[in-house]
């Protein structure tokens, strides 16, 4: 277990360089929301997700939706690290004929399957899909990763109200919350807390965690899957811009990358001195 | 005489023992949009999404992300105008294979007035790239553009209507994507039409011979992508062209006539339609007479036009 933890966090590691160097390149693009959700991402790809980055649609793959869809660059470094497309296409993000998108787009990149990026609509798509593969017969799992900030989107809650009303066992929702948005602190903007308290409500299995907590995060993807006849959401403490100290809990890293004199100091955070 | 919607209902419980990838999303109206004739029949299969469109329509999305073939409905208002951003995002932006069958468009949603009566939905939808926009003219239609939306692959978004309309096409009519039908031939003008407006064009040509003017009917039932030969044909044949829908003169049929004409051959035109207001409380028949959306306004215009042709 301790090695499992230890070989995920060195991973995460090596996508938060990733998504460094590749909004670095685009210099266009989210960066302090890509480095608070990369430790859940990377959990979810490297250890709990069954799927093949041989066979992006194979029928027997669980479902991710990056419903904060700015968070794309966390996305793209983690598929390109699984094998879904050659590590040189993140060069390419955002640029004119690039499949890399600014927010993902399911027609062009290899392992999206939903396009997001207007806020509030993932959890509705996620939820879909649970209920899709249920009809099916399948015990395939659906997770979806949102923001704080998103969760003032009013969809949102009604994709909760339905995802417990059809007890969607299957969906497990992440919760980035690093406590930030574009014009400030999500709880001065508008204040969502408590998030849990929210979900609870709104029927579903809460579990709270540090996302950055390889050891909390991996603990609370498996008990969110035994909890059964009602979704879940993970709600995960994080920082946005995390890794980074010239980016920590800064909301204007929100829309922000990183430009050629932050750039060194930067990777020195990372332990990367290529 | 049968609404478009109960065709509908009919041929979605059909369409939904014939392919059981077929689901079926409403929001709390599926006695009125006659998705209840399904859900009835294919309970699991039938998703109530509560009074939640922009959810519903985020649902259907997932459900077509994993391999379903979603039939979503409401009232015209609430689909295509709460739902429009995840129409845009969740289905054509992706090419999501999710059908939006809107019910009660247009000002024969009757007494409840303007707040749901639709005469924007069919402009709305037609501006989003990806999109099929289908309005049929009769129950015979319906069945076949419902099948039709059912066997493409993409969002296709299809309005319906309230109340009982006339027939006009007969039992088995083939309904093709993108293809007009030449209902009444006729040289001196054409009605280009669709949804109800088809059947009093008929009326309105039927008239117009017996004064000595021959008027063609041209029935659109696929808005989006419109079919320019036939249009442009009839551009070319009679010289005059005017449109009629149950829709705002902006950017519905009227709107995507006048631009291809505008652009190809520019011909003599008049849009008939909602003249930019909204809707009011009244009986169905009587708001068509109201708005002037019927064959004696077609009649009245068919002999305008005519005039201003010489």
């Amino acid at each position: 277990m301790k090695e499992k933890i230890a070989d995920l966090e060195e991973k995460a590691r090596r996508l938060r360089v990733a998504i460094v160097k590749t909004l670095h390149k685009s210099q266009s693009g989210h960066t302090g929301g890509s480095l608070s959700a990369i430790d859940m991402v990377c959990a979810l790809y490297f250890n709990k997700m069954r799927h093949n980055p041989q066979e992006p649609t194979w029928d027997g793959r669980d479902r991710f939706v990056l419903s904060k869809g700015h968070a794309a660059p966390a996305l793209y470094v983690t598929l390109a690290e699984c094998g879904y497309f050659p590590s040189e296409d993140l060069m390419m993000l955002r640029r004119l004929g690039s499949h890399l998108q600014g927010h993902p787009d399911s027609k062009g990149t290899p392992g999206v399957d939903v396009c997001t990026g207007s806020l509030g609509q993932g959890l509705s798509m996620a939820n879909g899909m649970a209920l899709g593969l249920k009809l099916d017969g399948k015990d395939n799992r659906v997770y979806a990763v949102l923001g704080d900030g998103e969760l003032q989107e009013g969809q949102v809650w009604e994709a909760a109200m339905a995802a417990a009303h059809y007890k969607s066992d299957n969906l497990c929702a992440l919760i980035d919350s690093n406590g930030l948005q574009i014009d400030g602190d999500v709880s001065k903007v508008m204040n969502v807390s408590s998030i849990s308290d929210k979900f609870k409500a709104f029927g579903w299995n809460v579990i709270e965690i540090d996302g950055h907590d390889m050891g909390q995060i991996i603990a609370a993807l498996d008990a969110a899957e035994a909890h059964k006849g009602a979704p879940t959401a993970i709600v995960a403490k994080t920082v946005k811009g995390k890794g980074v100290h010239l980016f920590e809990n800064k909301a204007s890293y929100h829309g922000v990358t990183p430009n050629d004199e932050e750039l060194p100091e930067a990777l020195k955070c990372l332990g990367c001195f290529d | 005489m049968i609404a478009t919607r109960d065709a509908y209902g009919e041929v979605l419980a059909e369409l939904g023992g014939e392919n059981d990838k077929i689901v079926v999303l409403d929001a709390d109206l599926s006695g009125s949009t006659k998705t209840g004739v399904f859900a009835k029949k294919f309970p699991n299969r039938f998703f109530n999404m509560g009074i939640a469109e922009a959810n519903m329509v985020g649902t259907a999305a997932g459900l077509a992300s994993v391999g379903k073939i979603p039939f979503l409905s409401t009232f015209a208002i609430f689909a295509a105008g709460r739902g429009w951003e995840q129409i845009r995002q969740a289905l054509a932006y992706p090419k999501a294979n999710v059908k939006v069958v809107a019910t009660h468009g247009g000002v024969t949603v009757g007494e409840d007035g303007g707040s749901h009566q639709s005469v924007e939905d069919v402009a709305i939808m037609r501006a989003i790239p990806n999109m099929t926009v289908i309005v049929p003219a009769d129950g015979e239609e319906t069945k076949g553009a419902i099948r039709a939306a059912a066997a493409h692959k993409g969002p296709v978004y299809v309005r319906l209507g309230r109340n009982k309309v006339p027939s006009v096409f007969p039992a088995g009519h083939k309904f093709e994507i993108g293809k007009g039908v030449v209902v009444v031939p006729g040289t001196d003008l054409t009605f280009i039409t669709t949804g109800l407006m088809t059947a009093q064009a008929v009326i309105a040509a039927e008239k117009l011979k017996a004064e000595g003017i021959s008027a063609r009917v041209l029935h659109i039932g696929t808005i989006k992508p419109l079919d320019k030969e036939l249009v442009e044909e009839a551009a070319r044949e009679t010289g005059a062209v005017i449109t009629a829908e149950e829709h705002s003169v902006v950017g519905g049929l009227g709107g995507a006539v006048a631009e291809f004409l505008g652009e190809t051959c520019p011909t003599l035109m008049k849009r008939v339609g909602v003249y930019d207001r909204f809707g009011t409380s009244g009986k169905s028949d009587e708001l068509l007479k109201y708005f002037g959306l019927n064959a004696e306004t077609l009649i009245e215009e068919a002999r305008e036009i005519v005039s201003r042709k010489k």
